[in-house]
């Protein structure tokens, strides 16, 4: 009974300040606008551009790093051994590509609950051979369907399908960079050297376009047996494993944990692409910025007009007190009158929001390097809507804050003396 | 048997500190009963409107001690003296202080909503009965701002009846008005007084109607020197 009629009253004020008021809500609803298409927009691009990399990488990568032994036998010596020996120019010695008992590695990892899927690579170095020219390239033997399910790896494939690397013998999907240097259409069959000086011949099946023009150069796919098959290894010749994990955090520690148990070389995806999270993070920062920025100056344009509205008012404050409404009665009566306009300026501003994000997710962005990407890419996660919204509460209560709290201090005595 | 009192003022004192310091109220000591028709009169700045609103208890800085229906309201938190101002005083003004943005109706009804001691049906029925008092009834609708400064004056008395307060206190009502207005609300209050035997404390600086009144509190210079 007693808020409603309070509200009543805000209700009446604000209709006889209706331009005023109105002018209010437009702020707060270009403001949440502004800040929900802005953040979709923002995020919708950082996801499209860390996918690009992250989801192509796996989250952990166990391969054999070729490197000088640690340890040298000037350190075995017992003459020598407390002595700090520096020693210039050693070469790596020759460590195998392959993994040493992939099997059983691949089926620990399988058996890890924390683990969302493995996959298998043979990488090797090739010569294209067109006509007399050799181009350098490598090839990726994989596990088309792992690769699939874990890497999206039928995304990138932007002619053909992946299903034909395992359907037919001896086939290749090329990166569209190297393919438009040979010219190769599908269906024709080009040549491709070894590093150990196998020739093969290969069908082309598809492209591959990654977006990230230096890998489509050089990248082209084929399937493990295949590969396995050019190099003239068996079926247990594997030199990658990828793994994909259930959370992306923990790929650090798992990393080194694995790393010691097989006594191998494993990298995580953290420290690859480090630069990538910072990037998200600063663009992340100053769209948030923008956003709130946006919502305090319109925060100013309330506290003016309700600062106003006290000034003209006077009088009817003056009688409201009089007539036995208590100073908080009319500090509620205000910031009743900034909440609702916070309310109704942000709920048509989440919608204008969500509109402006559904336009932007509709104009056409069509790239070279961007294979998957046609329209302009927008996040349209509820937690920006959820901030605007808390925010647009937060800015207009404090706007309405002061102002109500000189209204509440008015004193009657003064006012109507004062007539 | 002893008459109720409704108000009581014990030695009330009031400074001014601005620009110097001076005394407006000197030891201002009175009673009004239930039903009586008193009217405060003295010279402009002799400080009977800063007794006012002294006891209408908006003004709460002051010496002394100052009781409503039998009870001390000296020294009470705002927002107890907020409910005594709504249930128990009417207020008429020099000018009418009635709410552009509300219609007749809903400015009579605005105090008893507030009190919300009854529906807001039962209370609009009975705004219209007070509004019937002045002849207002078909002025209910209409915005405050279309009347004119009598009938406006007319509807700021029946918005003070509205929570049949125990007294009715009236700060020069008539000051605004013409001389054929000034009577009819003079009419009012005289009615109201006979008819209803409402208590009133009304300021006045106009001789004449202060002699229609019941008795005469006379104050010079801060004290009160007939009553």
């Amino acid at each position: 009974m007693k808020y409603s009629l309070l509200l009543e009253i805000a209700q009446k004020l604000m209709l006889a300040r209706l331009k005023q008021t109105l002018v209010a809500a437009v702020g707060v609803t270009f403001s949440i606008t502004m800040f929900v298409a802005l953040l979709g927009f923002m995020n919708g691009l950082n996801l499209m551009l860390d996918g690009l990399v992250l989801n192509r990488t796996p989250h952990i990568r166990f391969y054999n790093e070729i490197k000088p032994n640690p340890n040298q036998p000037i350190d075995g010596s017992d003459t020598y051994k407390s002595y700090h020996n520096i020693i210039r120019s050693i070469k790596p010695n020759n460590v195998r590509k392959s993994i040493y008992n992939s099997a059983a590695m691949i089926e620990t990892l399988q058996n890890d609950e924390r683990v969302l899927g493995v996959a298998p690579k043979v990488s090797t170095q090739v010569f294209y051979n067109i006509g007399n020219i050799d181009i350098t390239g490598s090839i990726n033997g994989i596990d088309v369907d792992a690769e699939n399910a874990l890497f999206t790896f039928d995304d990138y494939v932007t002619v053909g399908n992946t299903g034909d690397l395992k359907n037919t013998n001896n086939s290749i999907i090329l990166g569209k960079g190297a393919a438009d240097r040979m010219l190769a259409q599908i269906g024709d069959v080009i040549q491709a050297t070894t590093a150990q000086g196998n020739s093969v011949q290969l069908k082309v099946v598809g492209y591959y376009q990654s977006g990230l023009g230096e890998l489509d150069n050089v990248q082209s796919y084929t399937s493990l047996e295949t590969a396995q098959k050019i190099l003239g290894e068996p079926s247990s010749f594997i030199t990658d494993i990828q793994v994909k994990l259930k959370a992306l955090e923990l790929a650090p520690s798992m990393a080194s944990d694995y790393g010691d148990l097989f006594e191998i070389k494993a990298d995580d995806i953290q420290t690859v692409n480090a630069q990538f999270e910072t990037g998200t993070e600063i663009r992340n920062l100053i769209s948030y910025a923008v956003g709130i920025t946006l919502l305090i100056v319109s925060g100013f344009g309330i506290y003016n007009i309700l600062n106003m509205m006290i000034y003209e008012k006077m009088d009817t404050i003056a009688i409201l007190k009089a007539t036995g409404f208590s100073g908080r009665d009319v500090n509620i009566i205000f910031i009743l009158i900034a909440l609702i306009i916070g309310i109704v300026g942000g709920a048509v501003g989440l919608i204008l929001g969500y509109l402006a994000g559904l336009g932007i997710d509709h104009l056409p962005f069509e790239t070279e390097a961007l294979p998957t990407i046609t329209t302009f890419p927008v996040d349209f996660n509820p937690r920006y809507y959820i901030i605007g919204g808390v925010f647009s509460l937060l800015t207009t209560y404090m706007a309405g804050y002061f102002p109500a709290k000189k209204a509440s201090s008015v004193d009657p005595v003064e006012i109507i003396r004062g007539k | 048997m002893k008459e109720r009192l409704v108000l009581e003022a014990q030695k009330i004192n009031k400074y001014f500190f601005n620009p110097v310091e001076t005394q407006v109220l000197k030891d201002i000591t009175f009673t009004i009963n239930r039903g009586e028709f008193v009217s405060v009169m003295g010279k402009s700045g002799c400080g009977k409107s800063t007794l006012l609103y002294i006891l209408s208890t908006m003004d709460t800085s002051y010496q002394g001690r100052l009781l409503i229906d039998d009870s001390p309201v000296t020294g009470k938190s705002s927002s107890f003296l907020s409910r005594i101002r709504n249930e128990k005083i009417g207020f008429v003004f020099q000018f009418h202080y009635l709410l552009a943005e509300f219609s007749v109706l809903e400015n009579v009804m605005i105090p008893g909503l507030k009190l919300g001691k009854i529906g807001r049906k039962e209370l609009e029925y009975k705004a219209m009965e007070k509004l019937r008092i002045f002849g207002m009834e078909d002025h209910a609708l209409k915005k405050a701002n279309q009347l004119s400064g009598g009938q406006k004056q007319r509807v700021a008395i029946a918005r003070a009846l509205i929570n049949d307060p125990l007294i009715i206190m009236g700060d020069e009502p008539s000051g605004n008005l013409d001389k054929k207005n000034s009577d009819i609300v003079f009419e009012i209050f005289k009615e109201l007084a006979s008819t209803f035997n409402q208590t009133l404390l009304i300021v006045t600086h106009d001789p004449e109607f202060a002699a229609g009144t019941d008795r005469i509190i006379e104050m010079e210079d801060g004290r009160i020197i007939s009553q």
